[in-house]
């Protein structure tokens, strides 16, 4: 805001009136800014509002993506979000031999809905990789520049992909160096160079963001893991097992117990990767957190993206575990790598977050569906969370490619990725 | 492109020869329509732009000159004909058109009648990344009363074994009772990686395969397999347990050859796809050690459709189920505008009238279809029964359950019960037939 500082003359003079409209000039520029700086809500977390919606279908309209429905009835505080069913793909209302979508982008898309591609660091691989098609099969049009037409191919592309499931923060990520790098190609390059220098670029992204930056965490969390060590880890998270599998390589003695959560369960699949490789593992499931914990002397803790406010977000349950942990004084230890990091700030669970197909929740045993009419109970709602935010109070570190950083640090490591690109 | 369509249109339609001997079974008409009618319709609706279709030559000429032939498609018709006695199998054609296919092919049948949702044969084609993704469905009873032939179908129809896991999508076994000796045999390493697996009997084929391309390319060196249904499928179902399907096997070793140029790129490629699913927590089955799929390459997938209707008309049985619905497949009037029906006649709600008919008075006509340019005369019940193009039927006739083929003419009064009038054939008046052998009908009167 500016200050108006009006000095006593005695008479209007040039200056007093000079001031006045100087520091009228700047409150206009400045709430020009100010709404500038402030960005609109995205319209993912603005289902329940009907404009918005419109919106969205008039944009997809204009991109020939066909508008995916949402399914079941939605609990109230969570009305604001999409909700898709499994069961109705977004590719029965495309054309077969799919002509307006890359058909490696429509793979990508059921693999992504269906959940065959999950864990944020296997998406962003994926797409990056489908995007490599992309690019080996785009021609320029004539009168067109390769760094504006590829950049607005992409564009119903990245809408398709949006609603076979949210984007993740890391996928954002990855969409923004794309398109950045896309635009920065100078206009006299020819079309194989350009071409051949943007998969170089994205394969060096690959390289450097998630292969590179998994080796390196290893090696400082190792640094953290001693023998005797009884290790807590929640659901599958591809960073943490890589550095438990490491650390088992360098001798070191240790356990772990896997925790695990209806209805993805997807701490099998941890448990399957570490005892295959000879790591002796305990598995329980969240209930028998505090039963367990006692025993526990670390926590390893994956996350899907690290806030500005220096927030954890990650598979639901997550924050459940961190509050457990440091009510038994357990170390909790988040691992994250750098292109995961989101200048999104958010304090709740509530505001922006996944709703995951309702009838995922419902367990066939013996041949009985206990849940399968629960449509038809009006006052029944099921509720499929994907994320939660655990805040940095409960974080004791965070181990990046950076190095070891408190939860706090974040926005440093944003400015100073910031003022690296 | 992502898909190429081959329409399978060169059979012979050896299984119901009374009716093919003269039309070729592509041009059979079903609902007053022609058979390959239905499964370029079905291609058109789901979004195809162009279709190679494989054909003899007689049908292609038939298609190009015959006026009752029309075939109503906006798609690009890519017309390749083989040799009618070159008994070439459904294999040999696919390598005949080698060099037409760029891509991954969808295989269809001519004479598959089909409602269903392609899509989800596609999706599993497309998300696992399979070499093979099929169509079945349940087989209905046929519930009408087939002419010619007396009492209950013979089961002399051998039997489809096909095994599928627990979730009834991944094909892990096919075979025909023909093939077999004994009992189902079942290897053990088929057992310990899908401990449950279903065997159904009760499956029709329909026939509609899609394929990736170096199932193609591996066709062309491989000419030794004729049959897609009879040997391709079983081979490929097979492989995918076999021990050296872990390793580079004779499908990618034959595709890396044909791309030699292209090795570094999709290698690399293949490393990101490698890193995917290494970080990604999705696993196919549960309960062992495994990777997801086994760390197999190969998948073959079936999607088996529950209800809907799906045809495969290659029986007498079958067409006669199939001009009954046919109708409901699509929205055209049932009785043709140019058809010219007098005031006085009784035309029941599921009977169809062809183009240029001529219906005359106080006939009946119930649960039939009538054909293109056909003259009913007077007093004509017809009830259950088919009757093709250019039929003349003469006064007071009665014809129930029967199938006229074209061009035949019934004398006045006949009574035809149950049976099959050959192309061209003349019944004499006052006549009375009944479930005799159809041999009667078609040539004797031939003389």
């Amino acid at each position: 805001g500016t200050s108006v500082v009006v000095y006593m003359v005695p008479q209007y003079s040039s200056i007093h009136i000079a001031a006045v409209v100087v520091s009228m000039f700047s409150t206009i520029i400045c709430g020009f800014l100010f709404l500038l700086v402030v960005k609109r809500l995205p319209e993912h977390v603005q289902v329940d509002d009907p404009a918005v919606v419109k919106r969205l279908a008039k944009k997809l309209e204009r991109q020939q993506i066909p508008l995916r429905s949402d399914y079941g009835y939605k609990v109230s505080l969570f009305s604001h979000l999409h909700q898709y069913s499994r069961k109705a793909p977004l590719t029965q209302l495309l054309s077969i031999p799919s002509t307006v979508i890359h058909p490696s982008i429509v793979r990508l898309g059921l693999q992504y809905s269906q959940g065959i591609v999950a864990g944020s660091n296997a998406r962003s691989v994926a797409l990056l990789h489908a995007f490599k098609q992309v690019i080996r099969d785009y021609t320029t049009p004539p009168n067109e520049e390769l760094s504006r037409d590829l950049v607005n191919k992409l564009k119903p592309y990245i809408s398709f992909l949006n609603q076979c499931r949210p984007l993740s923060a890391s996928m954002g990520n990855a969409i923004k160096y794309i398109k950045k790098e896309i635009s920065n190609i100078p206009s006299q390059c020819k079309e194989e160079e350009a071409k051949t220098k943007l998969l170089t670029c994205i394969d060096r992204y690959i390289e450097e963001k998630i292969v590179l930056a998994a080796k390196a965490i290893s090696k400082y969390a190792i640094e953290k893991i001693s023998d005797g060590d009884v290790i807590l880890v929640y659901g599958y998270s591809s960073l943490v097992n890589n550095i438990l599998c490491e650390a088992f390589e360098k001798s070191r003695k240790f356990r772990v117990i896997v925790v695990d959560s209806r209805p993805r369960l997807e701490g099998r699949e941890a448990l399957r990767r570490l005892v295959q490789r000879g790591i002796s593992c305990t598995y329980v499931l969240i209930s028998a957190l505090s039963y367990i914990l006692p025993e526990v002397s670390k926590v390893f803790l994956g996350a899907h993206a690290l806030l500005a406010n220096g927030y954890v977000m990650s598979r639901v349950g997550t924050s459940q575990i961190a509050l457990v942990a440091r009510t038994y004084n357990v170390p909790v230890l988040v691992c994250c790598e750098t292109y995961k990091f989101c200048e999104r700030v958010q304090t709740d669970s509530f505001v922006s977050n996944e709703l995951d197909d309702p009838d995922d929740l419902m367990v066939t045993r013996k041949g009985k569906t206990q849940l399968e009419n629960w449509q038809d109970v009006s006052s029944l709602g099921l509720l499929n969370l994907v994320y939660d935010v655990t805040p940095p109070d409960f974080v004791d570190l965070v181990i990046t490619d950076l190095g070891m950083i408190p939860c706090t640090s974040v926005p440093v490591v944003l400015r100073v990725k910031n003022l690296d690109q | 492109m992502e898909l190429q369509a081959v329409l399978m249109a060169a059979g012979g339609g050896s299984r119901m020869m009374d009716l093919t001997y003269n039309t070729p079974k592509p041009l059979l008409p079903v609902g007053n329509k022609p058979l390959i009618w239905y499964p370029l319709n079905l291609l058109e609706r789901v979004g195809f732009e162009e279709v190679i279709v494989i054909t003899t030559k007689e049908v292609q000429k038939m298609i190009s000159t015959d006026p009752k032939v029309k075939l109503d498609v906006k798609m690009k018709l890519d017309l390749v004909c083989i040799q009618e006695d070159a008994d070439m199998g459904t294999a040999d054609a696919l390598r005949h058109i080698q060099q037409k296919v760029k891509t991954d092919v969808l295989v269809v049948s001519c004479d598959l009648i089909t409602d269903a949702a392609l899509h989800e044969v596609v999706d599993l084609f497309r998300a696992h990344n399979a070499t093979l993704s099929m169509l079945m469905s349940k087989a209905h009873e046929f519930t009408e009363t087939v002419p010619g032939q007396k009492g209950k179908k013979k089961t002399g129809e051998q039997r489809d074994f096909v095994g599928v896991d627990g979730t009834g999508k991944r094909l892990l076994f096919m075979a025909n009772e023909a093939d077999l000796d004994e009992g189902v045999v079942i290897r053990k390493s088929i057992m310990r990686k899908h401990p449950r697996m279903h065997i159904k009997t009760g499956l029709v084929d329909a026939h509609l395969y899609c394929l990736k391309k170096s199932v193609v390319d591996f066709l062309a060196d491989n000419k030794s397999i004729s049959s897609i249904r009879g040997e391709l499928v079983p081979y490929l179902v097979r492989k995918q347990f076999s021990k050296s399907t872990n390793s580079p096997k004779v499908i990618d070793e034959t595709h890396q050859n044909l791309k030699k140029n292209d090795s570094n790129i999709s290698s690399r490629d293949e490393e990101l796809l490698h890193l995917t699913q290494e970080r990604s927590c999705w696993n196919d089955h549960r309960g062992d050690m495994s990777d997801a799929y086994h760390g197999g390459r190969l998948r073959c997938y079936v999607h088996i459709m529950d209800e809907g209707i799906c045809y495969r008309v290659n029986t007498l049985a079958a067409y006669i189920e199939a001009n009954r619905l046919a109708p409901k497949l699509f929205d055209e009037p049932a009785v043709h505008p140019s058809a010219v029906v007098s005031e006085r006649c009784l035309i029941g709600a599921d009977s169809i009238i062809g183009a240029s008919c001529q219906i005359s008075d106080k006939t009946s006509i119930k649960r039939s279809t009538i054909g293109v340019s056909t003259t009913v005369r007077e007093k004509v019940k017809v009830t259950n029964s088919i009757i093709m193009h250019g039929v003349t039927i003469e006064e007071g006739c009665n014809i129930q359950g029967s199938v006229i083929c074209s061009n035949a003419v019934i004398g006045r009064g006949a009574d035809i019960k149950y049976c099959l009038v050959g192309s061209a054939q003349r019944i004499e008046p006052d006549g009375e037939h009944t479930t005799a052998s159809p041999h009667l009908m078609s040539k004797a009167c031939s003389a």
